[in-house]
């Protein structure tokens, strides 16, 4: 081993906007050996996409590389012509982008995009070649009918197939480095890891060396040796992957070990208890950042207050639900099959399952926004396909959603204090002036100013609308709380002090809560009851703790292996 | 810094490096930041186009027609119809009558005067009723869906066949015993509302999905109170836009049907029969015609830039590009 493959030495990338320059990334300095590989990881934000994209010298609109240099093999990528880049992009580094619904163009055949790519990078050229090439690239990235699916078009594939095809493209030309930005954050976990295993097995076999950037700690620390935190534009700690999870010494880092849910639910598991995880590492973590966002806690004080409380009674009852979606010249499409489940009052169950799964249509369902095919849902001992008008307003009261996009959810246009207050107003609850003492105490509850109620969404983050969407699900008091991805758009700091504000308020309240998710390691520190969805049928149905330490079905099982992080030691 | 990065070294052995907490402060998760005053979409078009030159320009152009179409007596005292001698035809440009007289011995400047109004009531008349037209068949059609907006969908695209001016020529010449301000304006309004509610139905379609409408369904609000509460504020800013410059082009199509002759009755004071009426002297008097041109070009001319400018705002992007 000679000379490192890629060496980044003080780095600095600025986006030029009408307030002047905008540092993203500020003096970041690595080294990347060949054969290695590398994982950036960091909230939104962070930086971590820019610097990828500075070294490929892809930046957006007016970014631009200020200062630095970037090595490869010797040669300063920073001050590369547009030429000199061409030649080395696809043939020296290969780039595969975040989302392969949108980085295949729509019109044209796989094939022909794979061939444009090989040619472009003179790979092979002559018709043949070039189609042989094209075949054994895409067999290569796991594609088994890869000389049949050449004429296919994108949207014939799946997401998991076309981010194949993606990789494909990237590793076309057996490229040094390869650079994945993201690459499976858009796909369901089990296609995640999947993905993931092929990349590894594939560029250790061509001893490509792989930086990728990803938001997931526990991810980054499975399949990268080396890891690079960066925060606000600057690295806080790198080093080898392994120890940094185990010995979080920036602050910066415990708190994003604290908080990532995949290492909260490994560590629940390699210490058997929640309260034995506790009291492990997290808990120097959590002196650090704050109880708030450590993801231990917040399971130990939920279960503290569930034990508290002992047997209850259901608030909701599903029998048998189904719902069968007609669909023009195809038949039907049954998205959820014989459904059943009870959740009881004060309790959170999780409904659990990949894309398509049926999840979010029962959602609809139980907040009476679709129609059930057949079946019953039965809330406070009315069933809902038989209420009068009068009484599902009545019901509509008892029983909020909150959605999973922090930026369709509120009303652009509506200020804070009235989009809290409408529920209340619609339902004709007090005079002007309570209301306003209402709004105050719900900001209050999910930890907002009281100044926000003159202010507009806009001006706030991803988490801080969430808590207004919870807010507003607050107000008329509701005893249901239907979280229909409500976290999973989130950063992770983020994400981990809303679900602590969720236990919180669970305890507070005696809320009920059905939280619905893709990802089983959230799971773990928010639910009691979880059931597994897959293809509109639950296939398995228990306590938290069996389903996790005992799983019956085949398909749970992948699904928890799917869980980034899973192969760490942690060393609890 | 870079000393604590791992060095090219053989064995491969990554160093484990931590950023000194002085360089890299942590701030609080998910901090406020208010600090600026309370801002919306219309909060922040309106900061926008205030620091725009051509904003103003063409609001002081349109404040300007406004005030001579009210108070048309603060700017002349002469009549632009009663007045008239035959002994002045063409006559030049003096003190009392600023831009000459026309063929038949009228003030030229006291016609464009008077004519402000007609010309400004016909856009605003027009306009409200293509607005009222477009909102309500766009708006319904676009959330409601299903056999409403084949319906109306349909319907409107019968009137969005017809050319507006070719259906207001035949209008006027089938009414020609009626023509005055408010049948000149449904004329044209009646067959130029389906655009703006094509507009309107694409953003309804857009808006109608977002989860803030799913919320308030939730909460127990009616599908037609959600419609004019949610749904239609968030969906109108590009109607206002083309509203803005569909009144540019009314007070174009009354000039245009006035020149046809089946405008407004000669009696009428109005750009558009100034116009006409001064074409037959084009060559002697061209002056005649450019004036009231001038006064005509001007409004529409202000009218479709703020338009422009008003989109510009409302679109953050292009504000963003800035």
């Amino acid at each position: 081993m000679s000379a490192p493959l890629l060496e980044v030495k003080d780095l600095e990338v600025g986006f030029r906007t009408q307030a002047g320059v905008v540092q993203a990334v500020r003096g970041v300095n690595f080294t990347l050996e060949r054969g290695g590989s590398l994982a950036i990881v960091g909230e939104s934000g962070s930086g971590k996409s820019t610097m990828a994209h500075a070294i490929i010298n892809l930046l957006p609109g007016t970014g631009h590389i200020s200062g630095g240099q970037i090595l490869l093999d010797g040669q300063d990528l920073a001050t590369a012509s547009e030429h000199e880049m061409e030649q080395i992009r696809g043939r020296k580094i290969g780039f595969v982008p975040q989302d392969p619904m949108s980085n295949l163009n729509p019109v044209w055949s796989i094939g022909f995009q794979v061939e444009e790519a090989i040619r472009a990078n003179g790979i092979a050229t002559g018709r043949k070649e070039v189609k042989q090439r094209a075949i054994q690239v895409l067999k290569e990235a796991g594609l088994q009918d890869a000389d049949r699916r050449l004429k296919q078009f994108p949207h014939q594939f799946s997401g998991g197939m076309r981010q194949r095809v993606l990789i494909g493209m990237g590793l076309a030309a057996n490229p040094q480095l390869l650079i994945a930005d993201e690459p499976t954050s858009a796909l369901d976990v089990t296609v995640q890891r999947v993905i993931l295993d092929h990349l590894e097995s594939l560029t250790r076999e061509l001893g490509t060396t792989l930086l990728f950037i990803t938001h997931d700690l526990g991810l980054a620390a499975e399949r990268a040796e080396q890891l690079l935190v960066m925060y606000k534009g600057r690295v806080v700690e790198s080093g080898p992957s392994v120890e940094i999870l185990q010995n979080p010494r920036h602050p910066y880092t415990q708190r994003l070990v604290a908080a990532a849910p995949s290492l909260a639910s490994r560590r629940i598991q390699a210490s058997g208890s929640i309260a034995a995880a506790e009291s492990s590492i997290a808990a120097e973590a959590s002196t650090a950042a704050g109880d708030e966002i450590d993801l231990i806690a917040t399971a130990e004080a939920r279960a503290e207050a569930l034990e508290a409380a002992g047997t209850r009674p259901p608030a909701i009852i599903v029998e048998n639900l189904t719902k069968v979606f007609k669909i023009r010249g195809a038949g039907e499409f049954t998205a959820v099959d014989d459904v059943s489940f009870q959740i009881a009052k004060g309790t959170t169950t999780a409904l659990v399952g990949e894309s398509g799964s049926g999840k979010s249509t029962v959602a609809k369902m139980l907040l009476k926004l679709e129609d059930a095919t057949s079946g019953k849902i039965v809330i406070d001992g009315k069933d809902l396909s038989a209420v009068s008008p009068k009484e599902l307003f009545r019901l509509r009261s008892q029983m909020q959603p909150v959605f999973q996009d922090p930026y369709g959810s509120l009303n652009p246009l509506r200020n804070i204090g009235n989009t809290i207050s409408e529920p209340l107003s619609v339902h004709k609850i007090g005079t002007k002036a309570t209301r306003r003492e209402r709004v105050f105490e719900l900001l209050e509850q999910v930890s907002l100013p009281r100044t926000l109620v003159t202010r507009y969404p806009n001006e706030l983050s991803g988490g801080q609308r969430q808590r207004i969407a919870i807010a507003r699900a607050l107000a008329l008091k509701p005893d249901i709380v239907i979280l229909d991805e409500a976290v999973s758009a989130l950063d992770v700091l983020v994400q981990a002090q809303i679900l602590r504000l969720l236990a919180d308020l669970q305890a507070e309240l005696g809320l009920t809560y059905l939280f619905i998710t893709h990802d089983l390691a959230v799971v773990r520190v928010i639910a009691d009851n979880v059931c597994v969805m897959q293809k509109g049928r639950i296939v398995e149905a228990a306590s938290t703790d069996e389903v996790f330490d005992n799983p019956k079905e085949q398909y749970t099982r992948d699904l928890l292996a799917a869980i980034p992080g899973a192969n760490i030691e942690l060393g609890a | 810094m870079p000393d604590n990065i791992p060095s090219t070294s053989p064995t491969r052995r990554l160093e484990h490096y931590v950023a000194p907490l002085e360089e890299t402060p942590l701030e609080e998760i998910d901090s406020l930041k208010t600090d600026g005053k309370p801002s919306n979409l219309w909060i922040d078009a309106w900061h926008d186009v205030r620091r725009r030159p051509m904003f103003w320009i063409s609001a002081a152009l349109i404040l300007l027609v406004v005030i001579v179409a009210l108070f048309p007596t603060w700017f002349t005292q002469v009549p632009p119809n009663s007045d008239c001698q035959l002994s002045n035809s063409n006559g030049a440009p003096s003190a009392e009558h600023p831009l000459g007289f026309t063929r038949q011995g009228c003030d030229v400047f006291s016609r464009i005067v008077h004519g402000a109004g007609t010309s400004l009531s016909v856009g605003i008349i027009v306009t409200l009723l293509v607005f009222t037209l477009g909102v309500l068949f766009g708006s319904f059609a676009g959330y409601y869906g299903g056999w409403i907006d084949s319906v109306l969908s349909r319907f409107g695209d019968i009137f969005f066949s017809i050319p507006y001016i070719l259906a207001a020529v035949v209008i006027m010449s089938v009414l020609a015993n009626y023509r005055n301000v408010w049948v000149i304006s449904l004329a044209i309004g009646l067959f130029a509302w389906p655009a703006t509610a094509r507009v309107l139905r694409s953003e309804i379609l857009r808006v109608k999905n977002a989860d803030f409408v799913t919320a308030a369904t939730a909460i127990g609000l009616s599908r037609f109170r959600i419609l004019w509460s949610h749904v239609v504020p968030n969906s109108i800013a590009p109607v206002i836009v083309i509203t803005t410059i569909s009144l540019a082009s009314a007070i174009v199509a009354e000039a245009t049907l006035s020149f046809l002759g089946v405008g407004l009755p000669s009696t009428f004071m109005s750009w558009g029969n100034d116009i006409a009426q001064a074409q037959t002297t084009l060559r002697t008097a061209p002056q005649v015609l450019v004036y009231p041109s001038i006064a005509l070009s001007l409004t529409v001319f202000s009218f479709i830039m703020l338009g422009e400018v008003v989109r510009d705002a409302l679109d953050p992007k292009a504000r963003a590009q800035r």
